[in-house]
Parts: structure tokens; sequence; C-alpha cells
């Protein structure tokens, strides 16, 4: 048996456990629950199995010692990586709030990025390291960004949820924002689903998102579908806006108050925030110090973590500002996630796209 | 947060500058600002970012734009006035901030705790209340043992009329984990100062067997080193057949008054450092001019295994020896890569596969010829089991080094270190008080506990729990 085995195993636990956490929602049967639980920790350990067997696959592959092969040297990898840090730290949350209804938001995501891993084919190919990402650093610095943004992405849909939670009128600009937010996930995850549908891809994700991305829709060469990809768009923001209290009426069954949430929130910026500026940028900063002799030199991505840092930090002391607790801190959490994932991806993927020097 | 209001204008000025109110005003501007160095590039080419804005903007905006955005100082933006005035700002921010709530922290950090009344201890956020067996004597080692075990080694007693009363603090200092937390952000600013006014960065491009004791500055001027450096030779290991590099690999010399006082290979991510300059490995080339002026490093091995170590020039003839077989070098290229046809073409203007043509006759008599590469060891293999190893043709690449002069970088460290604990302190630890009063009555003992923590109250409150747990079971165990 080999990683792929109990990748698929690990997709195919996350998704099970989906589908019991909302027949638990549900029924509230605690036997339900326990068994959601029981699921995703299978889940979890054949996923730890299957990193583990992978970084020995690699360590054999490229045979440069075990530490040096961690398998975190890609965009797919990391992925995988990032799934891992954030079921643990959703596990961990259950355990010591004792709620299971997060299961149903965390179980899917899981899911949903191994499988599309899975289809865009990765799991094959391994890449040898070029000299400059053979270092300890780096592979400290990676583990540890990972887990950062796994605590960031737990407080990003405790903020969105606690958002959903308490905004009522339609065109108040907490409730806009919320809407937005979600729409514009949703769009994204739906026009590049159909990209892969469409073109059956397997390549490198920078040559997914340069060649790919969004080709079927907003980039088609045809306006007419061009016209139609944006006009659904409007639609679905409109219904989401306009049917989005549904949404709240569905988190409220949970039985988790806005308070648990805001907690839960901060909680996990005050673990992610540490986490992040040791691993993320102190190590980041010593890897290119030992790599080239420049601990920072205000390239996009050192400059995109350092912009993260400062929404984060911008949410810990707005927190201490009179009027600001609530929704206003939830918004800057929500942001927070969002350069998140602009650093992560988006600096590689249209910064680089706008430069001439381009792939690296 | 806020005091009570100050009205002369000096106190406006400080309570301006120690407000958080600005502090989140000063983050969100410099993230916000940070985002236009991402998308414009910097210190590069004019031509470059007009592209950029052209792609962003239209033809007909961008060299509008492009000007106006010079003069904002937006294409070497991290260094421009305005955002040094930020960072100044965000640092004045801090130390003023700092100044106004230390007193008041430093106080609550060194303040001994005294005994409370019982009414007191009720309006505590966390607070137990039980009754023990026994008179205070009696359950009074109990007490004691629950709280040492809980962690508060220096308990306190006061005696009181018909009771008894335990209190302890711990932590006090994690109260200024976040002072250090803000204090590392001044020292790593401090050594990023030091660094650019007594540091310099550059870069060293040195040929195999040269040597150099200047650096060069990105912009062409030279930098005295005050020793030699010198390149003793440079290698690329690739991944197996592949052109992906696996290493590179410098072998340096240091020289200082004519003598040889260190020699290191370097490697990406292991540098060489002497007398506080680091040399980097970060590139290598070919250098043309010196293409045909290299030595071939041959070492042939005859087929009853005679061996000579050889070094020759494009052009030289060698033996083999304990035969009358002669090779001559005719031709060498750097990657070298048979195509369909057979026909042999250079692919790369790097060493990626060096490749040597030799000429074999024997008395005078043409025997054979063809390539010999360096990393394919089956074209080694001539008939008659003789072997001409190419090991390597040496003197026609350089190594890029960065050169790099930084003493500020351990204060930079430094502060890292004082960031990373600073933080860990701040929300990981926290201040914990607890009072424990026993009041005698009758044949029994209330024990009225109050507790309180300066942050997340539910891990506390779960901590005193398991004392009131450890206070019961001894109770029962020592009956
Ligand atoms: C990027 C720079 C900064 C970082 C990383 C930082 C970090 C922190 C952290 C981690 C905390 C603890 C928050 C918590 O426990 O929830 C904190 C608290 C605080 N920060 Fe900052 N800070 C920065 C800049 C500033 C500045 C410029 C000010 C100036 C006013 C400031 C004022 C405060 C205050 C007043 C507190 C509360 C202290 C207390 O609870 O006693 N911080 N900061």
């Amino acid at each position: 048996m080999d990683s792929s085995f109990f990748f698929g195993l690990s997709t195919m636990a996350y998704i099970l456990a989906m589908i019991i956490y909302i027949t638990y929602i549900a029924f509230k049967k605690n036997q339900i629950g326990i068994l959601a639980t029981t699921v995703t920790i299978i889940g979890f350990v054949s996923q730890t199995l299957a990193i583990t067997l992978r970084w020995k696959e690699f360590a054999d592959f490229i045979g440069m010692g075990f530490i040096r092969s961690a398998p975190l040297t890609n965009l797919y990898e990391s992925l995988v990586f990032f799934v891992w840090c954030l079921i643990l730290g959703y596990l961990i949350i259950e355990f010591k709030f004792k709620n299971r209804s997060f299961g149903a938001f965390i179980t899917p995501i899981a899911g949903l990025a191994l499988a599309f891993i899975d289809i865009s084919g990765m799991s094959k190919e391994i890449q040898p390291l070029v000299p400059a990402l053979q270092s300890n650093w780096l592979l400290a610095h990676v583990v540890m960004s990972f887990i950062g943004y796994a605590a960031f992405a737990l407080s990003f849909s405790t903020g969105l949820m606690y958002l959903i939670m308490t905004t009522e009128k339609r065109n108040g600009s907490s409730y806009i924002f919320w809407t937005l937010t979600f729409g514009i996930f949703l769009i994204v995850l739906i026009s590049m689903g159909i990209d892969f549908l469409k073109f059956h891809v397997v390549v490198k994700p920078e040559i997914f998102i340069k060649s790919y991305m969004f080709k079927t829709s907003f980039l088609n060469p045809s306006s007419v579908v061009k016209a139609i990809s944006w006009i659904t768009a409007i639609i679905i923001f409109f219904i989401i806006w306009r049917y989005g209290h549904i949404l709240k009426t569905v988190i409220e069954k949970f039985n988790i108050t806005p308070e648990m949430l805001d907690e839960i929130t901060y909680k996990s910026i005050a673990v992610g925030f540490p986490i992040f500026t040791l691993g993320g940028l102190i190590l980041g900063a010593i890897w290119a110090d030992q790599a080239w002799g420049v601990y920072w030199s205000w390239d996009p991505k050192e400059t995109w973590s350092l912009i993260t840092w400062f929404i984060y930090a911008f949410y810990l002391h707005s927190r201490m500002i009179r009027g600001w607790r609530g929704k206003k801190v939830a918004i800057v959490s929500v942001i927070g996630f969002m350069a998140v994932i602009f650093t992560y991806l988006g600096v590689n993927l249209l910064l680089s796209g706008l430069h001439s020097y381009g792939s690296a | 947060m806020e005091e009570v209001k100050n009205n002369k204008i000096t106190d406006k000025i400080w309570d301006f500058f120690a407000s958080v109110k600005l502090a989140i005003i000063i983050f969100a501007l410099i993230a916000i600002t940070s985002i236009i160095g991402t998308i414009i590039e910097q210190r590069a080419e004019p031509a470059k970012n007009i592209e950029v804005l052209t792609k962003l903007f239209g033809e007909s905006l961008a060299p509008g734009l492009y000007t106006i955005f010079e003069k904002l100082g937006f294409m070497d933006m991290y260094r421009s006035w305005w955002f040094i005035a930020l960072l100044v700002l965000f640092s004045v921010n801090i130390v003023i901030c700092s100044l106004e709530r230390l007193p008041r922290i430093w106080k609550l950090v060194k303040e001994p705790i005294g005994p409370m009344s019982e009414e007191q201890l009720k309006k505590f956020p966390i607070k137990r209340e039980l009754i023990l067996k026994g008179k205070i004597d009696k359950v009074r080692e109990t007490i004691t043992g629950a709280i040492k075990a809980s962690g508060f080694k220096n308990y306190k007693e006061n005696k009181e009329e018909k009771s008894l009363q335990f209190f302890a603090q711990k932590g006090n200092y994690s109260r200024l984990g976040v002072y250090l937390t803000h204090f590392s952000i001044l020292i790593i600013l401090a050594g990023a100062i030091l660094g650019m006014s007594l540091g310099f960065k550059g870069y060293l491009n040195l040929p195999e067997g040269a040597r150099s004791n200047v650096a060069f500055s990105y912009n062409g001027k030279e930098i005295p080193l005050g020793f030699n450096i010198r390149c003793d030779n440079f290698d690329v290991e690739f991944y197996g057949r592949s052109d992906m590099p696996k290493e590179y690999r410098s072998w340096l010399t240091i020289i200082e008054n004519g003598r040889e006082v260190l020699q290191k290979s370097i490697v990406v991510n292991d540098p060489l450092t002497y007398k506080g300059v680091t040399f980097y490995q970060s590139s290598y080339g070919l250098i043309t001019e010196n293409f045909n002026r290299g030595i071939f490093i041959l070492r042939i091995v005859s087929g009853d295994s005679q061996i000579s170590n050889l070094n020759l020039r494009a052009g030289d003839t060698f033996q083999i020896p304990g035969t009358s077989i002669s090779g001559k070098i005719i031709d060498f290229s750097p990657a070298l890569k048979i195509d369909r046809h057979g026909h042999a073409f250079t692919y790369a203007n790097q060493m990626n596969n060096p490749a040597v043509y030799i000429d074999f006759s024997e008395s005078g008599k043409q025997l054979l010829s063809g390539w010999i590469l360096k990393r394919h060891p089956e074209t080694w293999q001539l008939p008659g089991g003789h072997r001409v190893e190419f090991l390597d043709y040496w003197g026609v690449e350089f190594t890029g080094l960065q050169v790099r002069k930084d003493p500020g970088v351990w204060v930079v460290y430094l502060g890292c270190i004082a960031m990373s604990a600073g933080l860990f302190i701040a929300f990981f630890m926290s201040h914990r008080k607890i009072w424990v009063k026993a009041i005698e009555e009758k044949n029994n003992t209330r024990l009225l506990i109050g507790a309180f923590s300066n942050k997340s109250s539910v891990a506390y409150e779960r901590k005193i729990d398991r004392l009131v747990s450890v206070i019961n079971k001894r109770q029962e165990g020592g009956k």
C-alpha cells in the first residue's frame, strides 16, 4: 500500500464525515456525533500515514536524507499539509469546546481540497529540490507557516459565521461584506471546477492558473460566454445577498453562540499569530539570510507576509478599542485570511504574471 | 482605555502618540501602501514598469502615471521618505505608548498581594466554596499541599481571627511579554539601520583560479575587502541524467598578507564568513573569452591498470601509458547533445554536459575519434580495456558570489528572538492570583477560594477545579 492509497482513504473519510456531521446536526443524536468524530479521526490517521509514506518515497527518490525530503516542495503538497493542520486544529477545538457543529464546515473543505488534488494528478509527481530549497530552515519555515495558516483559516470560518449570525439588515455594510466574501469564494470555486471539467488538465498548478483558470468562464474568448459568466456571477451574488438569512437560521441550529465564535476567532489568531511570526516571518528571513545573505528584500512574497502580519496585528489591537469588538473585528479576521490566501497563491500566480520575470 | 482628558497642547500630542488608535491607523497605512511595491517592480528599469502600468491602466495613461508614481517614490517605495516617515511614526508610537503604560504595568508586576475579606472573595470572577471535615490545623497540610501542587510555590499565610488565609501569585512577569514584543520591533529596526549604515551588499564573479581583493556594489563601485579571496574550483552536480542542478559548489581560499588563512567549499545555504564579510554561492557561468584556454583534467587508465593524471590544453597530445596509443584534444563542448540524426551540437551556454573530442592514433595511424563526456562514464571506455576519464575542464567557469557585510544582523536576530519570546509569553502565559481562606466552623472548615487571571480565565478555572478536587481527594485519603 503506497501513499496514494491512504490519500484516497482519507479523502473518502472526510467526505463521509461531512455527511455524518450534517446528519448529526439534523438529528442531534450523540452516537451519530461520535461516529462523525471517529470517521474524521480515521481520515486524519490515514492522511498522516499518507504524508509519512510520501515523505519516505521522496527521501528514497532524491537521496538527501529524511529531513531534507519533507513533502512540502510544491503547491499541492503544501495544500495537503494545510488540510492536515486544519483537521488537527478542528479536532482540538472539538475536544476543547465540546462542540461538533463546526465539523460540518471543516470536513467538506478538507475533503474537497484533497479530491481536487487527486483529480489534478499531483500525488504521482515528485520533483527534486533545487539547491536554494535544500535547507532545514526552509522546512521549519514551511511547516510553521502552514500551522499558522490553518489557525487563520479557522478564525476565518468562525469570523465569517459570526458575521452571518449577527447581521440583520440586508443593506448593512457587514451583511454586504460577508455575502460578497462568500459569493467570491463560491464563484471562484465553481468556475475553477468548470475549468477542470472542461480541460481535464493535469498540469502544475502554476501553469493551470496561468493558462487555464477562468478560461471557460470569465476569460473565455467568446464575449457571449464572458457576458453570461458575469451575469451568472451577479445572479449568484444576488441570491446569496437576498437569501443569506437562511444560512443564519442554519447556523443558529448548531447551538453556537456569537460569543463563542468570537472567542474561537480570537483564540485561533492568538495561536496563529505567534506561530506565523516565528515560522512565517522570522524563519523565512533566516533562510533567506543563509541562502542569499539578505534577510529582508521586500520581494512581493515577503511583503505580502508582512501585510498579512499587520492585518492580524490590527485585529489584536483593534479589539482593545471601544466600539470595535464584534462585527468590526470579525471583518478584520476575514480580511486577514484573504491576505493569507493572496500571500500563498496570488503572489505567485497574479503578480508574477504581471512581471516579466515570471515563473519564479 | 482613555485617560482623563488633558488640555495642554503637549499633553494632547503625547496622548496622540500614546494611543492604540494611532497604532491601528499606522498598521493599516503600512499594509495598504506596501501593496504598491508588490505591483510595481522595485528599482527596476523604467521600461518594465511602464509595461506593468500599460497592462493595468492602458497605453494612454501609462507614461503619465509613471511620471506621477516616480515623483511619489513608488519605484523604490520602501526607501522613500514617506514610507520611512511611517516607520518612524510607528516607532515613536511604540515608544510613547510603552512609556505611558509601563509604570502602571510595572506596579502590577511588583505589587505584593494581601489578604481579602470574605465579601471581596465572593466577588471574584472565579470562586469556589467547600466544606472540609476537621479543624483548620487538621486540614492545613492538605490545603498548602494542593496550593503548591498547582504551581504556586511561594504562598503567604495570614492569621485572622478564627480563620487562616493563604494567598499567592505567579507569572507576574508575563505581563511584560507584550512590552518585550513591542521593544523587539525597535531592536529589529535598529539592527536594520546598523546594517545599512555600517555594512555593504555586493557581488563578485570569480573565475576558477582567479583571486580578488574587492567586491562590487550593485551600481558597479569597487568595495575593498581587506584580504584576497581565490576560487580554486567550481562544480555543479546534477540530479541523475537531468539538467536539474542538485548542488553548486565553490572551493574558496582566503589569502591575507600572502598567507592562506582559510579554506572552505561553499554551497547554497552554507556560506563562508571571514572578518565579518560573508560569501554566498549565488550563481555561476562560463567565461567565453577563456573558452579555449581551459585545462582538461584527465585520468588515463591503461588496460593493465597503469594510471596517469594529466592536465592538458586544447591541441595537446598525450600517451596511454604502456602503449603506443596517443590521443589529441580536438574540440570541446560545454553542453553536448546528439540529435536524432546523430549530429552533435551544443545546447546550452553552461557546463551542463561537458564533452571533449579526442582523436586517437597508434604510431601515426588514425585509430578512432569521438566525444568523451564528463557526466557519462560509459563514454570513457576505449577498445582494448583502456579508459580515459574526463574529470573536469578547469578555468572556464566563474562562480557568482554574493558578498555581504552586515554588523547589524546579530542585532536583528536578537530582536527576532526577543519577539518570539515576547509573543510566546504574551499569548501563552498569564498572571495568576489565588486566595484560599479557611474559616473554622464548629468541627469543620469552610474553604473559600478566589482566583484571578489577567487572561484566558477558562483554562485557569479548570486549574482551580483541579485544585479543589485534589483537596477533596486528600481529605478522603487522610481519614
Ligand atoms: C507590528 C507591531 C506590533 C505588534 C506585533 C504588536 C503585538 C502586540 C501583541 C501580540 C499584543 C498582545 C495582544 C493580546 O494579548 O491580545 C499587543 C498588545 C498591545 N499593543 Fe501592540 N504590537 C505592535 C505595535 C503596537 C503599537 C505601535 C502600539 C502603540 C500604541 C501598540 C500598543 C499595544 C497595547 C497598548 C497593547 C495592550 C497592552 C496590554 O494589554 O497591557 N502595539 N501588541
